[in-house]
């Protein structure tokens, strides 16, 4: 059990953690989330003593990590996979580790075993892959056989085969009733590991609670109806039927219908009322990252913008660069511009159903919180010479949304120096 | 590719980082700074020199006494531009954007050696002029015969083991191991074999020894070298070019 | 497009690459698979001319890369996000390669604005995160503004905006018609990002084939089905020689892509569905499966026999 209470660090007039407060209870895999920059290093350093919080405790089984008795025994922490001397063999730098903490020399082949590293045992650490190095950290982790875990980015530079293992390895360790806190950016990752997510943005505490319900309350589940292709008449019935009964229904780009706002029985039963035979009814919950995407939308160091590419344009010699197969052909402009239901801030969108990641291609080449992406059935705006009359306008933010910056800032608009930059 | 884009990129690659400035700054400050001193020393010592010496005395080889040291810094500048690519691993990158090797590697060693040039020139005349001022009445003109030429062969001198050292480091890639060669062969191993009689016959057709006969003005009592200044610095430059055509074959030869 | 045919690469007695011959297609974002060791990384390196193929052949648009002139503006890539000379300022990095393919300097400022670096522009690269590393790599790739696009790794380091960016990005690219070829060892991300799939282990070819194809070749599909009238559906779908798996909580499966033949069944005898979902295995499963002998290091104790394993020699002691 890891416990922080009011856990706040500031470097000069930096605040990088502000009264965080959260429990990372055994049993169970908790991820740990947030934009870079969030504070999400500095709260495990902290966890882990190696930086003193200027207010606020963490303790880890009711101590704190200088205080507990025989720490290596107790908590296991993979923070920096290159942390290791370079000239050391794998063997080596775990028995040193060993026999700092009491741990025999034969729990180091164990865990070399265990992670796989026992043909490589001997060899020096410095030839080693970004993936062996985190293997070697995980097994330094496991070493003392902890029952609280800290892993941070777990899976960089794992190959598929590995991510599986260290995804499997966290359950299981979790499954024995160990507390296992883990950190890491991949979404789609967490969503198949973690049970029960703190999430942090600016140093701040966003969320605190289970991934179905994290995602339940940050974004809408609906309902993926099929008809029969052949009949596109029958998809028209049913689109208006679903609208009548107060359903939200978009087009995806196989054909299939995106209905919100009806349970799925309701659906087939209007279904069957309107004489529509189904090929498909069904359940989808929108995915980790777009909820995670909606609640951290303010709380993001770098941001990506469109290309603009004028720089590429005049100079060109004459036939450097193939004509472009883009719609909207005999525009000097590179980028056509996004397909209609596209358009605008992708996560700002009134209607919660148009989720961005549905599968459609996105047409909007910059990242969330770019400007405004320009509205639909524009000429191509990349192409105007001069900056239309209208600016960009700052779509208004859901209410769920934390504080966000201006939204047309390109480069990073937020108070607080990025922590890549320092 | 036209070596023109090129090289304009490697002049922007050479000015974007702090270890042109202090290798080249080293260069003139150690060489100058040295050479003013010993031409002071040199002056307040000759009443005591043995006859022999004084027969010999060559002021301007004086002058340019602080380049044993100061050239080691120019090593540093030439071994740097070469192995900053590999260490980083930026030259893949380069590769990808110039798959042409011989155009990427002349087109570095071409723009280095020309600053390394403009610099061994400044640093000639200004160790030159601030050691006459030194040597006071025992000094020598810029007029006078074979002067001006051994103070521009000292500048030609300073870029050609700038270019020797591109060449070894384009051969060997790695920093450390570059330096850790050209290094104690310039500062020590060079020295020892030109001043010990039984190995000064072949001493005297390394590089630097070689090369270094272009600044003599004065010859020395019992001298029998075989070569004159320019000859000298002609077997400087086929050890240059041996070094650049050995980087470059294995430039050609080796995976990025 | 990019070419391959033959191409084979041998360190000595190894053999990195063997006799790879597939076509990376524009229009679309091809993801390149394999198991670390596999020989997606040596295979990059060969297509941009520099590793030596020991034999067999790679062409980007029909040429050999040293025959292209100023290949940026052909094929940009991210090989590796550290490849930055570190006492260089992101801006001179870029601004090299620019120089060196005649591109206009303002194209820098450009791309630096397009993966948000403009504010550290400036900076030396020593200072910057792997996540900068990789979005500065991401800009030399895209300076050139090239119809070819080649990414390692590419969300290595990232957040997840970044990732959601990367990911949109490549997409867009390959929707204005260029070729996009990634590599990732991140499955989950790769079944959002690619349309089609080169697979290799142990340096060989092992599938080249769409998405979608890929896991129904290498993963078992099914149709989960709810219903109020469960009974009578069993009845119906037994009728029409399907078989159907209780499968808890209420409801069926259907093996095989029969979602439409069962949605009409059900229309037909009036059956009311409550559910209908055609069930897919997730790209990595499929995955796991095409690779299962190629894979260079096994972390050994499987999962669940973790436990058991774990201090049992010394525990005791």
């Amino acid at each position: 059990m890891i416990e922080a209470v009011g856990l706040t660090k500031r470097y000069g007039d930096k605040t990088a953690v502000y009264n965080l407060s959260f429990q990372v209870r055994p049993g169970s895999v908790t991820g740990f989330l947030g934009p870079n920059g969030s504070g999400k290093s500095t709260t495990m350093r902290m966890i882990l003593g190696l930086d003193n919080p200027t207010s606020g405790t963490v303790t880890i089984g009711g101590y704190p990590y200088r205080k507990l008795p025989n720490a290596p025994r107790q908590v296991g922490a993979l923070l920096d996979a290159k942390a290791v001397h370079g000239g050391r063999a794998a063997r080596s730098h775990l028995l040193s580790l060993a026999q700092l903490s009491g741990i025999p020399a034969r729990r180091v082949d164990e865990v070399l075993r265990v992670v796989g590293l026992q043909d490589v045992a001997k060899k020096r650490s410095k030839g080693f892959s970004l993936g062996m190095g985190q293997r070697l950290g995980i097994a330094a982790a496991l070493l003392g056989d902890p029952q609280v875990l800290l892993f941070d980015e777990p899976v960089n530079g794992l190959d598929p085969e590995g991510i599986l293992w260290v995804r499997n390895l966290m359950k299981a360790l979790a499954a024995e009733g160990r507390t296992v806190f883990v950190s890491s950016h991949l979404m789609s990752e967490m969503a198949l590991t973690a049970d029960h997510l703190i999430v942090i943005g600016r140093g701040q505490l966003l969320a605190d609670m289970s991934v179905t319900d994290f995602i339940s309350a940050n974004s809408a589940d609906f309902a993926r109806v099929r008809t029969p292709d052949s009949e596109p008449q029958l998809r028209e019935k049913l689109s208006s039927a679903l609208t009548e009964a107060g359903g939200h229904v978009l087009p995806e780009q196989d054909g299939a219908l995106r209905v919100t706002g009806l349970p799925l029985p309701r659906i087939s039963d209007l279904a069957h009322e309107a004489d529509v035979r189904l090929w498909e009814l069904s359940p989808h919950q929108a995915s980790l990252e777009e909820a995670y995407m909606r609640m951290t939308q303010g709380a993001v160091d770098y941001r990506s913008t469109i290309d603009q590419k004028a720089g590429l344009q005049q100079p060109l010699p004459p036939g450097a660069q193939p004509p472009m197969p883009v719609p909207g052909q005999g525009q000097p402009g590179w980028y056509a511009p996004p397909p209609p239901q596209q358009a605008g801030q992708p996560f700002t969108a009134p209607t919660p159903p148009s989720g961005p990641y549905g599968g459609a291609p996105a047409g909007a080449y910059g990242a969330p919180g770019a400007p405004g992406a320009p509205s639909a059935g524009a000429p191509n705006p990349y192409a105007a010479p001069a900056p239309q009359g209208q600016p960009p306008v700052a779509p208004a933010q859901p209410p769920a949304a934390a504080p966000a910056p201006a939204a047309s800032a390109p480069a990073p608009a937020d108070p607080t120096q990025p922590k890549d930059a320092r | 590719m036209a070596a023109v884009q090129v090289i304009r990129s490697e002049w922007t690659k050479i000015r974007s980082v702090a270890s042109t400035v202090w290798t080249l700054s080293l260069t003139v400050v150690v060489t100058v700074a040295l050479g003013t001193l010993i031409s002071a020393l040199s002056r307040s010592q000759y009443d005591r020199m043995p006859v022999r010496e004084r027969l010999s005395f060559d002021p301007t080889v004086i002058s340019f006494a602080g380049m044993t040291l100061g050239q080691l810094a120019m090593i540093v500048f030439g071994v740097l531009v070469v192995s900053n690519e590999y260490g980083t691993g930026t030259i893949r990158v380069s590769l990808a954007a110039v798959p042409q090797r011989g155009t990427f590697l002349f087109s570095k060693i071409a723009v280095a050696a020309a600053l390394a040039l403009a610099v061994g020139m400044v640093t000639g005349f200004a160790a030159f002029f601030l050691g006459q001022a030194m040597l006071g009445s025992l000094g020598t003109k810029i007029g006078e015969p074979g002067v001006l030429r051994a103070v521009i062969g000292s500048g030609l001198y300073m870029a050609l083991i700038a270019m020797f050292s591109m060449g070894v480091a384009a051969m060997l890639r790695s920093a450390m191991l570059s330096l850790g060669i050209l290094m104690p062969f310039f500062f020590l191993i060079s020295n020892i074999l030109g001043n010990v009689d039984a190995t000064k016959k072949i001493g005297r057709y390394l590089p630097d020894q070689a090369g270094s006969r272009i600044m003599q003005v004065v010859p020395r009592i019992g001298d029998d070298t075989p070569y004159g200044p320019w000859g000298g610095l002609g077997i400087m430059v086929l050890w240059v070019i041996a070094a650049l055509a050995g980087g470059y074959a294995l430039l050609r030869k080796r995976d990025a | 497009m990019i070419e391959l045919v033959g191409l084979t690469k041998r360190y000595g007695e190894k053999v990195a690459v063997d006799g790879l011959t597939f076509s990376v297609r524009p229009g679309i974002v091809t993801g390149f698979l394999g198991p670390n060791g596999a020989g997606k990384s040596t295979t990059m390196r060969m297509i941009l001319g520099l590793d030596r193929p020991t034999a067999g052949d790679v062409r980007i648009d029909g040429r050999h890369y040293d025959q292209l002139k100023d290949p940026l503006t052909y094929i940009g890539a991210l090989l590796d996000a550290k490849a930055v000379h570190g006492g260089r300022s992101a801006y001179h990095h870029l601004l090299c390669l620019a120089q060196s393919n005649g591109i206009p300097d303002r194209r820098v400022a450009e791309v630096l604005d397009t993966v948000g670096l403009t504010a550290v522009a400036k900076k030396k690269a020593k200072g910057f995160s792997y996540g900068m590393g990789q979005r500065l790599g991401i800009a030399a790739a895209l300076l050139g503004d090239p119809q070819i696009l080649m990414f390692d790794e590419p969300v290595n380091g990232l957040d997840p905006e970044g990732i959601h960016w990367i990911r949109n990005l490549m997409k867009s690219l390959a929707a204005q018609g260029r070729t996009v070829f990634v590599s990732s060892h991140l499955m989950s991300e790769m079944a959002l990002t690619a349309d089609h799939l080169v697979v290799i282990g142990q340096g060989r070819l092992l599938a080249d084939t769409s998405m979608a194809g890929f896991i129904r070749q290498n993963s078992r599909s099914y149709v989960r089905i709810r219903s109020p009238q469960r009974e009578r559906l069993v009845d119906v779908l037994h009728e029409a020689g399907i078989t159907v798996v209780e499968a808890g909580g209420g409801t069926l499966e259907v093996e095989g892509g029969k979602a439409e033949r069962i949605g009409e069944l059900a229309a037909r005898y009036g059956v009311v569905l409550h559910e209908l979902s055609p069930q897919q295995a997730s790209l990595e499963e499929a995955f796991m499966q095409l690779t299962a002998e190629s894979v260079e290091y096994h972390a050994h104790a499987g999962p669940m026999e973790v436990p058991q394993d774990w201090g049992a020699g010394w525990k005791g002691a």
